[in-house]
């Protein structure tokens, strides 16, 4: 914990007034009287960029187990092929594998008379299951790369005191070994999980409204430029940060070593 | 459960001629040995004799290249190339053989309680209140009823090898394998330990132990074999053995541990 004496200090002193000057210039000279026509709008697109974000990430990871996995331990048909998709997904920028899937399949699948014939049609009409998709297999292509290396450092006393005891494969990957490979790149995933939040305002270029669509929105139909950008980077912060607290607190719960 | 005639009713382990080769280099070369229920068999010998990879081989941690295993006379199936045969029964032969390794290897993301219970709950299925039970009392008996909730990296090595031991009993093995048990430990942590497994010998549970602690080997053994180049070059009760050593590579070997 920080105490009262440490903030105390001159420079900090400076630095602290300085802010408080910052944010009540913002308030006061400012435009901020568009919030209450756009604030409906703005919370239905927070709330698409928190699912966005939650729902790729836990899908990616999930995804990442067994691409690691396959590249750790896996016959070369399984680990080749994996390595090649966390290749390509680390060696191409987001936005153009959005767009890949958007364009690509999106205006392949109308053509397909099954597939516009079926029940999930209505769905795959709109943008947004193309950008879980496409985040979904961005977060799994970085979080497979360092899961191979998490599968590979769990040290192999810990595995073998698992089949010393008779436990069988299943048991010990659930038990042990994914459980130690996690817990190792925990720290790692919190950041990647703030990077895979930093990726999801591109969505908005196929037409996905989340907070920051809400924003260019408020920027167009008014012309005040700055004010939704600020708001925004607050919203990107905080988000942030409840982010590191969360990894920060499960890490807490289980030593590293 | 196919029992094999010739097995005695109180034999607990018995091995028949095992050879393990890495590669071109042959580790054993033709080890038998059994152990009946009770026996504290100890395997001394210098690095590089083969003793470890032997205990290794007996669970299966190592594969052997040839030669036979019979835990309570049941054979551990094997293919010409020495895999098990069938995994289903070695692991089931597996959970009577509870091993206690030289660097503990105690679960490090579990709470010393939760590598007590942990083969017991998910591997032999018993009911988890009452491992837990279990699990307190054999923490307990070693010394570690206070720590029940410490993970294994907050303790000494000497702390993290008795719970090694006690997640061992928690599996009631029928054969304890301990391999190198104080080689990892400082030397002053070597007494608390060597206590746990003399109080483990004195209530009579059949282990073999790799060790290099000849006072010790001497105290609880009933028996014990000197291992020289994968092959056992003497055997024998422990008064005779250390007192009256017939060969000389072992006399070499006593002389030279002190």
């Amino acid at each position: 914990m920080m105490n009262w004496r440490a903030l105390m200090q001159p420079h900090r002193i400076v630095l602290m007034a300085l802010f408080a000057a910052f944010v009540i210039w913002c308030a006061l000279s400012l435009r901020w009287d568009w919030i209450p026509t756009y604030a409906p709008l703005a919370l239905e697109g927070l709330w698409r960029t928190i699912w966005l974000l939650v729902v790729t990430t836990v899908l990616g990871f999930l995804l990442a187990i067994p691409l690691g996995l396959a590249q750790a331990i896996g016959p070369w048909y399984l680990s080749v092929p994996a390595r090649v998709f966390c290749t390509i997904i680390r060696g191409t920028p987001i936005l153009l594998q959005i767009w890949l899937l958007y364009y690509g399949l999106g205006s392949l699948f109308p053509q397909v008379p099954w597939i516009r014939g079926s029940e999930l049609w209505p769905y795959l009409r709109q943008a947004w299951p193309y950008a879980v998709l496409a985040l979904t297999l961005s977060y799994a292509g970085y979080e497979g790369e360092i899961m191979r290396g998490a599968f590979a450092s769990v040290k192999k006393g810990q595995l073998e005191a698992a089949q010393s005891f008779g436990m069988p494969r299943f048991t010990m990957f659930r038990r042990i070994w994914l459980p130690q490979a996690i817990r190792s790149v925990l720290p790692t995933l919190g950041g990647e999980t703030i990077l895979q939040l930093k990726a999801t305002p591109l969505v908005a270029t196929i037409t996905v409204v989340e907070i920051y669509a809400v924003s260019s929105r408020v920027r167009a139909d008014t012309f005040v430029v700055y004010e939704p950008l600020l708001l925004l980077a607050l919203i990107y912060l905080i988000i942030a940060g409840l982010i590191s607290l969360l990894f920060r607190h499960i890490e807490l719960q289980v030593p590293a070593r | 459960m196919n029992v094999d005639p010739e097995t005695k009713p109180d034999e607990a382990i018995r091995v028949i001629d095992l050879h393990k080769s890495f590669g071109s280099l042959e580790v054993l070369k033709g080890v038998s040995l059994t152990a009946h229920q009770g026996d504290v068999v100890a395997i001394i010998g210098g690095s590089g004799s083969g003793k470890s990879t032997f205990l290794r081989c007996i669970n299966f941690l190592e594969t052997p290249s040839s030669g036979e295993i019979v835990v309570n006379g049941e054979t551990i199936a094997m293919r010409p190339d020495g895999l098990p045969k069938d995994r289903r029964q070695l692991e089931r032969i597996r959970t009577r053989l509870a091993m206690v390794f030289q660097a503990f290897n105690l679960w490090t993301h579990r709470t010393l309680l939760e590598n007590v219970i942990e083969v017991p709950v998910h591997v032999l299925k018993v009911p988890r209140d009452q491992a837990i039970k279990r699990a307190h009392q054999l923490l307990e008996r070693v010394g570690l009823g206070d720590k029940a909730d410490t993970f294994p990296s907050f303790l000494s090595g000497g702390q993290q090898q008795r719970a090694a031991i006690a997640r061992a009993l928690a599996v009631d093995p029928s054969v304890m394998l301990f391999d190198e048990p104080t080689s990892a430990l400082d030397p002053e942590l070597v007494g608390e330990v060597l206590t746990v497994i003399r109080g483990l010998a004195a209530e009579g549970r059949t282990m073999l132990i790799v060790t290099h602690e000849m006072k010790f080997a001497r105290e609880v053994a009933t028996h014990v074999v000197y291992l020289f180049e994968g092959k056992i070059e003497e055997q024998g009760p422990p008064d005779e053995l250390f007192d009256n050593p017939k060969s000389a590579r072992l006399k070499q070997f006593l002389k030279s541990v002190g």
